[in-house]
C-alpha cells in the first residue's frame, strides 16, 4: 500500500510540475481572492485584521476545489482512469497517494497565503508552531474528504459542478475550526486553540481511514 | 495446456444493455484468439471483462485462475489491455508514462527502458510529452506500456489501428516474442488479412456472443467448424 501510494503521489506531483496548472492558475487565483477580500473590507482595517484567518481559510477551501478537481481531471484524459484501475494499484494505496499529492499541493499555496495575509491584512505571528500544526491537520482533512467526494464526482458527467456542492459542506467543520485555532495563532481574536485542533484530528483521522476503506470500491463504480 | 481464460454463459449489462448476453469462451496457454465481428458485437465489452474491468453479472468467469465474479482486480495486475483509447497521461512524457506502468505492474523500471528501445522510442521521443505525440507515436507508447507491464495475457482491441505499415510489422513481432515467451493473446480486429496472419484461432462474435470459432487452416468461407480446445 505504501509503496503505491508513493508512486501515485510522485506521479500525481510530476504531473503538476509538468503541466504548471497549480503555480500557473491555482495559486495565482487563490492570491486574486486575498486580494479582492482585502478590497472589499479596506475600508476598515480592523475587519480585516479580525477577519484574517477566516478568510485564508475560505480561500483555501475554494483553492482545494480546483486542486481536487485537477487530481481526477489527468485521469480522465485519455481514459487514463481504466489505466490506473488496470495498473493493479491497491486502492488504498491509490487514495493515500493522491490525498498526499492535494496536501502538498495545498501545504505550499497556504505558505504562499500566509505570507499574503501578513502583508496584504497586516496581522502578526503569535503561535508559529500551532499554525503549523493547524495546517497540517486541516490540510489532511480537506484533501482526505477531497478525495473521497472527488472520486464519487469523478465517473459523472456533472463533476466539476457537483464536486464543490458535495465538498464544501462537509468540509464545514474544518472551515470553523481551523478559522478558530487559527485566530489564536495569529492573536486576531483570543481564545482556546486545542478543542479546534482535536476536532481537525478527528475529522482528518476519520476522513482517511474512510478513503482508505472505501476508495478502491468507489473507484470502481466511478 | 491449461486453460487461460473459461467463460461459462457469461453475462455483463452496460445499464440494462446485455453487451455480453451468455458467452462461453475458452483460451488455452499460448494460444493467439482473434475476435471478430460487426460493430457492437460486445468484442471489446469482452476484452475489457477479461481485464476485470467489466462486472460479469451472471454466469462463470475466469481469467488466469482469477474468479470475476468474485474479483475483478485480482487479475489486472498480470494483463496488459491495449484499447482504443492510450490510457496515458498527456502532461508526462513517454518516459514517465512507461516507468509508471512499469512500477505499478511490480516491475523495476529497467522494464520501461527495454520497452521504449524495442518499440524505438528510446531516441528523441523519450522526453517528449506524450501530449505532443502524433497518433501514431502515441499508439506505440501505449502498446510499449503494455510491453513494460510483461502480462502474461494480451488483451488487443484494433491493434493495428493508428499505425504505419513497420509500426504493424513490429507490433505482429511483439506478439510472436511475447507468445514464445509463454503469453497468450485474445485480440479483436476488422483488419482480417493482417490479423489472421498472427491468430491460431478465430472467433465470431455477434449479439454479444461467442457464436463460432475456426482453427487456422479451416477454410474462412466454409461451414463453421466448432474449434476444440486442445488439452
Amino acid at each position: 500500500m505504501w509503496r503505491d501510494a508513493g508512486l501515485v503521489a510522485a506521479k500525481d506531483l510530476r504531473v503538476e510540475l509538468r503541466s504548471r496548472v497549480a503555480t500557473n492558475q491555482v495559486v495565482p487565483f487563490a492570491v486574486l481572492v486575498l486580494i479582492l477580500f482585502a478590497f472589499a473590507l479596506d475600508p476598515d482595517r480592523g475587519i480585516l485584521g479580525r477577519a484574517a484567518a477566516g478568510l485564508f481559510w475560505v480561500t483555501v477551501l475554494f483553492s482545494a476545489v480546483l486542486a481536487i478537481q485537477r487530481s481526477f481531471a489527468i485521469e480522465a484524459d485519455d481514459d487514463a482512469r481504466d489505466s490506473l484501475r488496470l495498473s493493479g494499484l491497491d486502492g488504498a494505496g491509490i487514495f493515500l497517494g493522491k490525498a498526499a499529492a492535494v496536501a502538498l499541493e495545498l501545504l505550499m499555496l497556504e505558505a504562499v497565503l500566509a505570507v499574503g495575509v501578513v502583508v496584504l491584512y497586516d496581522v502578526s505571528l503569535h503561535d508559529a508552531a500551532l499554525l503549523v500544526l493547524v495546517c497540517l491537520l486541516a490540510t489532511v482533512g480537506i484533501a482526505a474528504s477531497g478525495i473521497v467526494y472527488g472520486v464519487v464526482a469523478a465517473g459523472l458527467r456533472v463533476s466539476d459542478t457537483l464536486l464543490p456542492l458535495l465538498v464544501l459542506p462537509v468540509l464545514a467543520p474544518v472551515l470553523l475550526a481551523a478559522t478558530r485555532a487559527s485566530e489564536a495563532a495569529l492573536a486576531t481574536v483570543p481564545g482556546d486553540a486545542w478543542p479546534w485542533v482535536r476536532l481537525l484530528a478527528v475529522f482528518a483521522t476519520i476522513y482517511t481511514v474512510f478513503g482508505v476503506v472505501a476508495f478502491g470500491p468507489l473507484l470502481e463504480e466511478a | 495446456m491449461g486453460l487461460i481464460v473459461r467463460f461459462r454463459s457469461a453475462v455483463s449489462l452496460l445499464g440494462r444493455f446485455p453487451a455480453l448476453a451468455g458467452v462461453d469462451l475458452d483460451v488455452g496457454a499460448g494460444e493467439v484468439v482473434l475476435l471478430h465481428g460487426p460493430n457492437g458485437a460486445g468484442k471489446t465489452t469482452l476484452l475489457r471483462a477479461c481485464a476485470g474491468l467489466v462486472a460479469i453479472g451472471a454466469g462463470e468467469a475466469q481469467v488466469l485462475g482469477h474468479d470475476l465474479r468474485r474479483d475483478r482486480r485480482g487479475v489486472r495486475r498480470r494483463v496488459g489491455l491495449l484499447g482504443h483509447a492510450s490510457g496515458l497521461y498527456d502532461d508526462l512524457t513517454v518516459e514517465d508514462n512507461l516507468r509508471f506502468a512499469a512500477r505499478a505492474a511490480g516491475h523495476p523500471a529497467a522494464a520501461a527502458d527495454s520497452a521504449m528501445t524495442r518499440l524505438g522510442l528510446d531516441g528523441r521521443l523519450r522526453q517528449v510529452r506524450v501530449g505532443r505525440l502524433s497518433a501514431g507515436q502515441r499508439r506505440r507508447t501505449a502498446i510499449a506500456s503494455v510491453v513494460a507491464r510483461r502480462p502474461e495475457l494480451w488483451l488487443l482491441d484494433e491493434p493495428h489501428a493508428g499505425l504505419d505499415a513497420a509500426g504493424r510489422d513490429l507490433l505482429d513481432a511483439l506478439v510472436a516474442e511475447a507468445v514464445a515467451d509463454g503469453a497468450t493473446v485474445v485480440l479483436a480486429s476488422h483488419e482480417r488479412e493482417r490479423a489472421d496472419g498472427l491468430a491460431t484461432r478465430r472467433l465470431l462474435v455477434a449479439g454479444g456472443r461467442v457464436v463460432d470459432g475456426l482453427l487456422r487452416g479451416d477454410q474462412a468461407d466454409g461451414p463453421a467448424k466448432q474449434a476444440e480446445h486442445v488439452a
